[in-house]
């Protein structure tokens, strides 16, 4: 029974180590650069796929591929940010406008990086052999590249809880996230702050996809499902909050295990009841104000 | 002189509709078979989009869940298709669409924005899953058969639907529920201090909308004959209507009619010409379209149309 228990716990937290990542990408690109960004799994897709493609191609280590897949996807981020996005946000009336015009721009984007990747790599279910070999613990066995992903998933979480918390550019995004209008006139340069975030939230989507892409089978359709599992931890860690995120992430990942491990098909309808259920008692989250 | 005006406009606009209705009414009797099925897509899609704007067009809170009142009615067709004639199989289904719509906005909407958008978009893969876990699981199936209606009835079911539709979507849009959600979408504080029942209007227009989706679902549904969750719940059936809106504009009543029509046209279009790349130039029109015409068609034409009037009237 207790290594049941345990087994159901570290494959939760092991599972909850991408969803808290992925999370915190999202929540930095609608908490301060306010873009709902639905195309945020499909940088998932992207950062596991070009994974896949260095490793069965050229042989490249996965784990170097984290130092690969995320400058590519912060700089995809950050064009796009400084293409799309700022325009949009100046040319739309007001906050709220700005916020339905880019969440329904970021609908073509996943149309669009989803059949260029259906384009590129074809439509077929793919996968590779990493580290797959088992590591007990306390009686419990697990495949070694899930250790490692839910390793990396903290260190990258912890660093970048630092970026924000220690530096000069990270305390010019939390003004950002405050009210971009006053850090403005206070000398941030607001655009190149939010294009920032969203290129931040883009790499920790990319190395999220790289982590995954290690423990799990991946697609180029695979991206919508992780995005509404983003959505749903950062509703749940409270919008705009990090640590929130992080912690949404560990618990949602930890309730999908239990789920899983009683009734396998049903983990992503238990998300949602959960979802609602937090929507009526607490819309603002666990850590929300 | 400007009453004539009106006048004559107003029946011009009439007939026009007139015609059109007749022309589409009798198309069957002259139209290759291929229009017909067309047509009926046309009307399929302008059905859901129509009834989308309804509700979306003059809130502002962006539904995502389409797709699901649509698959209730598909699966409201599959299972009672045998059992019950077709049009009380219809009725149900849109009947379907709105109870889950009533629920859902009596949960949601209380909610503002975001988490409205969030929780539609959600709403269609937690059916799907629901269902395929409930198929795979209670019944043994994924799929069903639904009894097969020759194209000609298909056609003119989607017709009548689509005739009522936009008869509903006009009484709306002139009645005080209809300003009463252009006052939500305006600011909905003002809108509920005003003695407006927020709430009560959202949820129940939302309601409305969601029934035309299950009953255009229930007759797709008998054109398709093999359904399962996956063709169902097609997440796609949300955001399409979405595009097509905004593409067409959602400022008058036939901007999302002319968006549906002619996005339709060009899927087809493409699909067989280009089966690999359409979903890509979907994807680029929608951003190039929000980016550039924020307004849709509708405000171009109207731009356009301003500019030219203003010319012609400029030196009198």
């Amino acid at each position: 029974m207790m290594v049941k228990i345990l087994d159901v716990v570290i494959a939760g937290l092991l599972l909850g180590g991408i969803y808290a990542l992925i999370a915190v990408g999202l929540s930095l690109q609608y908490g301060v650069a306010r873009v709902l960004n639905i195309a945020h799994g499909e940088f998932i897709m992207l950062g596991a796929f070009i994974t896949w493609w260095l490793y069965t191609i050229v042989g490249i280590n996965p784990l170097v591929s984290l130092a690969i897949c995320g400058p590519i996807t912060f700089i995809i981020g950050y064009m796009l940010h400084r293409a799309l996005f700022t325009r949009l946000r100046i040319s739309s009336a007001s906050p709220a406008a700005f916020e339905g015009n880019s969440m329904l721009a970021c609908f073509g984007l996943l149309f669009i990086i989803q059949n260029v990747a259906i384009l590129i790599w074809g439509a077929d279910i793919k996968g590779y052999s990493y580290l797959a070999f088992p590591v007990n613990f306390g009686g419990a066995v697990f495949a070694a590249n899930r250790l490692v992903t839910l390793g990396f998933a903290i260190i990258i979480g912890v660093v970048f809880y630092l970026f924000l918390a220690r530096t000069r550019l990270g305390k010019a995004i939390r003004a950002a996230a405050q009210d971009p209008a006053a850090a403005g006139l206070m000398g941030v340069n607001i655009n190149q702050v939010l294009a920032l975030c969203f290129g931040f939230g883009a790499l920790m989507a990319g190395l999220g996809g790289t982590l995954l892409s290690m423990s799990y089978k991946i697609q180029p359709t695979m991206g919508l499902e992780y995005t509404i599992i983003a959505l749903i931890v950062i509703v749940l860690g409270g919008l705009g909050s990090i640590p929130g995120s992080f912690i949404g992430g560990l618990l949602l990942g930890l309730v999908g295990s239990i789920v899983t491990y009683t009734e396998p098909g049903l983990s992503l309808v238990a998300y949602y009841v959960i979802f609602m259920l937090l929507l009526l008692a607490k819309p603002t989250g666990i850590l929300g104000k | 002189m400007d009453i004539v005006r009106v006048i004559s406009k107003r029946s011009f606009v009439l007939g026009l509709l007139l015609l059109i209705l007749i022309l589409l009414a009798t198309s069957p009797l002259y139209a290759p078979r291929y229009t017909v099925i067309l047509l009926t897509s046309i009307f399929m899609y302008i059905i859901i989009t129509v009834s989308w704007t309804m509700f979306s067009g003059p809130t502002g809170y962006i539904s995502l869940a389409p797709a699901a009142f649509f698959g209730v009615g598909i699966y409201t067709s599959a299972i009672l298709g045998r059992a019950l004639p077709l049009p009380l199989v219809i009725g149900i289904g849109g009947l379907a669409g709105f109870c889950l719509a009533l629920l859902v906005g009596a949960l949601t909407l209380r909610l503002r924005g975001i988490y409205f958008v969030m929780f539609t978009f959600g709403l269609v893969e937690l059916l799907l899953h629901f269902v395929l876990w409930w198929e795979v699981n209670i019944t043994g199936t994924t799929g069903r058969v639904v009894p097969s209606v020759d194209n000609t009835t298909v056609y003119y079911l989607m017709l009548i639907i689509f005739a009522i539709l936009m008869l509903t979507a006009y009484l709306i849009k002139r009645s005080k529920l209809g300003l009463a959600l252009q006052s939500i979408g305006q600011e909905e504080d003002a809108a509920a201090h005003t003695g407006v029942n927020v709430t009560m209007v959202k949820v129940m227009t939302f309601a409305i909308s969601a029934f035309f989706m299950g009953t255009a679902g229930a007759i797709m549904a008998t054109r398709w004959t093999y359904i399962d969750p996956r063709i169902a719940f097609n997440p796609l059936l949300s955001f399409m209507p979405v595009l097509m809106a905004i593409f067409g504009g959602m400022g008058q009543l036939y901007g999302p009619v002319i968006g549906a029509a002619i996005f339709t046209y060009l899927e087809e279009f493409l699909i067989t010409r280009f089966p690999y790349y359409y979903m890509l130039i979907f994807g680029i029109i929608m951003v190039l379209a929000i980016v550039y015409l924020p307004d849709g068609l509708v405000g171009l034409i109207q731009k356009l149309w301003k500019r030219i009037s203003e010319r012609k009237y400029a030196y009198t």
